[in-house]
């Protein structure tokens, strides 16, 4: 039998000059987030996927229209109001598609890490709890709005090219193009409405990311059928809906909140219709925000407690 | 300075009581290791130690609460709480990439280094992998942080046997310095035996045994007793006897060891067989992995 002082020489050079050498600069927050997408490329790829389907019908749409537009007698003013249909369409479409996608992220983003025990690599690595969770819900606040925006806005200028190599030899001016849909002007709208959006959705994140972190399996049914249960409980009890009215709102108002105008066929195209005060000024909007932080603390003290499933 | 000091460390799930009132002084540049039973209490051990678990008690880690000041912590003490816990949607450039983006204390070159030595590529993904491929990874990931303690939950368990002696070779060979320190818990103790400087056997949430590995092979010796000498030997007061191949092994404690040199061949234990003789039949599968 050995015993260690013949097991392990004395001098291990190479281990040494390590210990000695500097520490090297970081950035936690920044490689927290690169990890998160190359966890969860649907973040982009879906809205580019949509993306590429509303282009796809659109070329073919346009394509066979052309002869129509030649054929039938408009005033060659309202051309462009009908095309400006389409890029709100492709907005709101592709818009959906990255808010439903950031809902699942986030009811994934601290569930997968417990179901294959990889938590225990990444709580290795010295990342607070605090830092992870943080950095997990700026990607439906932050990240997914930015793709959303580049997306749409890419989406939007294809579009309008497209429409104008139609359209042009019609007779169209660029210029009514150019009017009907600006959309550079558009585009701060579309950002606005965007972060807007986000910022209105914070408690619904939170939540997610709070169910994410406690259920020890099926997190998606977990963040949907307590809602639904005191609705309908609400519902047989008191005869009342108002547990689905508030919830209906938190889904669909943020639009209300954020702009002026709005009525329910009504769209969003112009920068007059921007409303920050009103949205500044929404108790609901704040009110909001405090409770989602509140479900962040949540999943931030589950993270740290709760084992792995 | 202590690397870990616990004073009546205490945990209990429920009625279940994990730990219960354990003491262990751990100095800096030990390589202990950590063995007992399922269900001992050793996983419950680490995780206070790494601030996985809040506890009971007094316990400092490199001067640190483990609980409280677990960010803190981090920067000086890595782990491998279970093999194969490398995100397996993860390629292992990307792995290389995070570490070196998150921790300070990551020496990209040495874990390069390691894996040129094996045959992972770069370019999979650590689903790809075999198991032994990421306990290799996952080396040389933890290798290459200059941490002052690492703690390893059964890092081998459901490798086979040459990835197990090299993942222990290049781990004493490439890694350990006698200024960092290592707590290892493992159910193949014959493997890490010599490697170990302190053994600690934790049955039932206590410690049972605390010893260095050099008062271990002092203090205990095993003897392979010829029939006529049986009953002479059995009088110096065995503390466990097997019998192998139809001769009997007697197992003693701080006998002198010229006293045992008349009845055969005086030679350490195993571990395993210390700890089949103190903690007894009852849990002997727990080791006998």
């Amino acid at each position: 039998m050995n015993t260690l002082s013949d097991a392990v020489p004395d001098a291990i050079p190479q281990a040494r000059v390590s210990a000695a050498a500097p520490t090297a600069p970081v950035r936690p927050l920044y490689w927290s987030l690169r990890r998160e997408l190359w966890e969860s490329r649907s973040l982009y790829i879906a809205p580019l996927v949509v993306a590429g389907l509303i282009l796809f019908g659109f070329f073919v749409g346009v394509a066979h229209i052309t002869g129509e537009v030649n054929r039938i007698q408009i005033d060659p003013d309202k051309r462009g109001a009908v095309t400006a249909i389409p890029y709100a369409m492709a907005a709101i479409a592709i818009m959906v598609t990255g808010f439903v996608v950031a809902a699942f992220y986030c009811l994934g983003a601290l569930h997968n890490e417990r179901r294959d025990r990889s938590i225990l690599f990444w709580k290795s690595m010295p990342v607070s709890d605090l830092k992870t969770v943080l950095v997990k819900v700026s990607v439906p606040l932050l990240i997914v709005p930015a793709i959303l925006f580049v997306v749409i806005f890419a989406v939007q200028l294809v579009m309008l090219a497209v429409s104008a190599m139609v359209l042009l030899p019609s007779g169209v001016r660029f210029a009514t193009l150019w009017t009907q849909w600006p959309i550079f002007r558009m585009s701060v709208v579309l950002a606005y409405g965007l972060i807007t959006e986000a910022l209105w959705f914070a408690p619904v994140w939170g939540w997610l990311l709070m169910v994410s972190a406690w259920a020890r399996r099926a997190p998606f049914l977990w963040a949907v059928l307590p809602p639904i249960g005191v609705c309908i409980i609400e519902m047989f009890a008191f005869g009342t809906g108002h547990f689905a009215h508030f919830l209906g709102q938190r889904l669909t108002g943020g639009a209300d909140a954020a702009f002026s105008d709005t009525g329910p066929h009504q769209m969003i195209v112009d920068l007059a219709q921007i409303d920050l005060a009103r949205f500044v000024a929404s108790l609901d909007m704040w009110g909001g925000l405090v409770v989602g932080a509140g479900f962040l603390a949540a999943a931030v003290w589950l993270r740290r407690t709760r084992d792995p499933v | 300075m202590a690397c870990i000091e616990a004073r009546g460390l205490r945990k209990s799930y429920g009625a279940t009581v994990a730990l219960d009132g354990v003491d262990l002084t751990v100095q800096e540049g030990r390589i202990l290791g950590l063995i007992g039973p399922n269900g001992a209490g050793k996983s419950t051990a680490l995780n206070a130690i790494l601030g996985l678990t809040p506890f009971q008690g007094q316990l400092k880690v490199l001067g640190l609460d483990p609980w409280r000041q677990r960010d803190e912590l981090m920067r000086d003490v890595c782990f491998i709480a279970d093999v194969a816990v490398l995100p397996r949607w993860m390629k292992v450039t990307q792995s290389l990439d995070y570490v070196a983006g998150v921790h300070p204390r990551f020496d990209r070159a040495k874990a390069e280094a390691f894996l040129a030595k094996t045959s992972i590529k770069s370019a999979s993904r650590i689903r790809e992998l075999s198991k032994g491929m990421v306990a290799q990874l996952h080396l040389a990931l933890v290798m290459a942080i200059d941490a002052r303690l690492l703690v390893l939950d059964e890092p081998t368990l459901g490798l086979d046997l040459l990835y197990r002696k090299s993942f222990y070779d290049t781990l004493l060979n490439d890694y350990f310095d006698h200024s960092r320190t290592i707590v290892v818990t493992t159910h193949q103790v014959e493997e890490i035996q010599h490697i170990l400087t302190d053994v600690v056997f934790i049955d039932g949430g206590r410690i049972v045994l605390n010893r260095s590995m050099d008062e271990f092979e002092t203090r205990y010796a095993e003897v392979m007793v010829r029939p006529e000498d049986l009953a002479a030997a059995r009088a110096l007061g065995p503390i466990h006897e097997r019998a192998v191949f139809g001769r009997s092994i007697l197992l003693f404690d701080g006998v002198d060891h010229g006293k045992l040199a008349a009845f055969g061949e005086v030679r350490t234990p195993s571990i395993a067989d210390v700890f089949v003789a103190l903690i007894g039949g009852a849990h002997a599968q727990g080791v006998a992995a």
